[in-house]
């Protein structure tokens, strides 16, 4: 549970392209950590590179390290299917199984990492998952309808109950909020508090109040120049960073004054 | 989903001239459908009553309509099933290999084969299952029957020529095979990727995402494919007229020279030398086949529309 997260001197290649350059930072545990930055400065593709997800895209590969307490993930014998059972993913859009119904949907990681498991320790398991999403109250009475017929917002809270329902180490979220409306933002921010008692989150996001309101920690990405990679400019306490951040390029950008 | 036949556009709007003729060519369109399908059923109803209410002497061979329908529409729907059978896991392996698994190249150019599969015509698939397919098959189905002939499918006699309803039935899982493949292929490859991804961040193999998001995705589109090819098998005609040995039994032993024939196969091989009630009797059959048909699609319908609520199309 809650593990910290080591990177050293990431650069992350699709084919020859390459698109993030030197990323080097160490992702607390029991804490939030947010990400931000303008569009296209890799943000999003550093996050992937943490579970293993831009492997999806063909020729995608990364050079560097990135240890979970001491363990590499990138290690020769490492299975990128057991680092994404570890490692938790929400995304920009709720995408909650469409065939599946809500109770399915939290219990779908439980079932791919164990097979057998009682229906009362899987009841049991679903509802705290639910719970601790703050969606249970909504969902109670209708475990059995389709995920799909929820708000967009009750959606993603699906998402985090799927996610945290295998008990990851790191809780990694990409945008999670830029799909809904405030009330429905407000919720998952509350949420991502509650969380950060037990999990490592990482979290991106072009909101820079919510960086500011739900981070422990927040990291700069920004590109050298135009056509060149991206890259972490600084990271430090969210505090530090909003207040007296060490680059121009960053006060540039969290005052406005960005162009 | 039936053509709009509002005559007015939204409320108070003025009615533009485009907006009517394309209003006015889609029913149209629509509407020409029902008129068609009418048509065709008017025409076979009325064309089979005279062989309902025949004397008996009239029906060839048999004392009623029933007892001369009854074996073709069995040999209709045993040789169609049995090719779905085997046919829909094939298709649905093919579709996933070209969607899944297969590098971009090499899917392409199987895409192009299933593709050409489908333009061969069906007497070509006639000619090379009974003079290729069915010479080949007739030490198999030997094996069969000594080996598992207590199944009544293999019940036997092995047939000395191959021209046995399995050797139907595999000609004709072949010709609906590109007709599924091509359906199923483009559901899967439409699976949104974030419902892939949803799954691969849990910690799913390719093979688990599958199962969790491509099957089910997919799902209304395997039973489409398969009706779709159930509807080919159903109404094909001259590979089951050229391939198959027949005798007008009702049996389950796909491997004996005594098979049924099918309703389709019947009336190209029987219309020739028909006259008078003889050819109403044969039009009877095709309305059986009509309605068999458009049962088919129903069911297949109800199926799809069943769990729409789970469909992934909200």
């Amino acid at each position: 549970m809650a593990k910290r997260i080591e990177v050293k001197g990431l650069d992350i290649y699709y084919d020859k392209f390459l698109a993030v350059q030197g990323v080097s930072m160490t992702i607390r545990p029991k804490a939030v950590t947010a990400l931000i930055g303008p569009s296209g400065c890799g943000k999003s593709t550093f996050l992937r590179t943490l579970n293993r997800m831009h492997e999806l895209v063909p020729k995608a590969r990364v050079e560097g390290k990135v240890l979970m307490d001491d363990q590499d993930l990138y290690g020769a014998n490492v299975d990128p299917v057991s680092v994404r059972r570890h490692i938790g993913m929400v995304f920009q859009r709720p995408n909650p199984f469409p065939t599946m119904s809500i109770y399915d949907n939290v219990a779908a990681g439980v079932k791919l990492n164990s097979k057998r498991m009682k229906r009362a320790d899987l009841d049991d398991l679903v509802e705290r998952s639910l719970k601790s999403a703050n969606l249970w109250e909504e969902v109670k009475d209708r475990l059995g309808k389709p995920g799909s017929g929820l708000s967009g917002g009750q959606q993603q809270r699906l998402c985090i109950a799927r996610a945290i329902a295998v008990q990851p180490d790191v809780l990694l979220m990409d945008e999670p909020c830029s799909a809904l409306d405030p009330i429905s933002t407000q919720a998952i921010e509350d949420l991502m508090l509650d969380l950060k008692s037990q999990y490592t989150i990482v979290i991106v996001t072009h909101n820079m109040q919510q960086a500011a309101r739900v981070s422990d920690v927040t990291g700069f990405f920004n590109l050298k120049a135009v056509g060149e990679p991206g890259g972490l400019v600084e990271i430090d306490d969210t505090e530090t960073i909003f207040s007296t951040p060490s680059n121009r390029a960053t006060e540039d950008y969290i005052s406005g004054r960005f162009g | 989903m039936p053509p709009t036949t509002e005559k007015t556009g939204t409320r108070g709007a003025p009615l533009r001239l485009g907006d009517r003729v394309f209003a006015g060519a889609s029913t149209g369109a629509g509407v020409l459908i029902l008129v068609i399908l009418a048509g065709v059923a008017a025409f076979l109803v009325s064309e089979a009553w005279p062989a309902v209410t025949a004397p008996s002497e009239e029906i060839p061979g048999e004392d009623n309509i029933v007892l001369y329908i009854w074996p073709l529409l069995f040999g209709t729907l045993l040789s169609a099933f049995l090719a779905l059978v085997i046919a829909t896991p094939l298709a649905v392996a093919i579709a996933l290999f070209i969607s899944h698994y297969a590098p971009r190249s090499v899917a392409t150019i199987l895409g192009y084969v299933i593709d050409l599969l489908a333009a061969v015509p069906s007497i070509i698939y006639g000619l090379w299952g009974a003079q290729v397919l069915a010479p080949q098959t007739v030490d198999p189905t030997q094996w069969l029957e000594d080996n598992l002939g207590f199944i009544p499918l293999f019940d036997g006699p092995a047939s000395a020529t191959g021209r046995t309803m399995l050797t139907v039935t595999l000609v004709l899982a072949v010709m609906i095979l590109p007709i599924c493949t091509a359906v199923v292929r483009e559901a899967f490859l439409q699976t949104p990727r974030l419902h892939e991804e949803a799954s691969l961040a849990l910690g799913a193999t390719r093979w688990e995402m599958i199962r969790m998001s491509v099957l089910p995705f997919g799902r209304s589109a395997i039973v489409g494919g398969a009706m779709l090819g159930l509807g080919r098998a159903l109404g094909e005609t001259m590979a089951v007229a050229m391939v198959l040995s027949v005798s007008g039994d009702v049996t389950f032993d796909l491997i004996s020279q005594a098979n049924p024939s099918t309703i389709a196969a019947n009336v190209a091989l029987s219309f020739p030398e028909s006259s008078g009630t003889e050819i109403n009797v044969l039009i009877a059959s095709g309305l059986v086949l009509f309605i068999v048909t458009l049962l088919v699609n129903m069911a297949a319908r109800a199926v799809i529309n069943r769990r729409r609520d789970f469909s992934g199309a909200n």
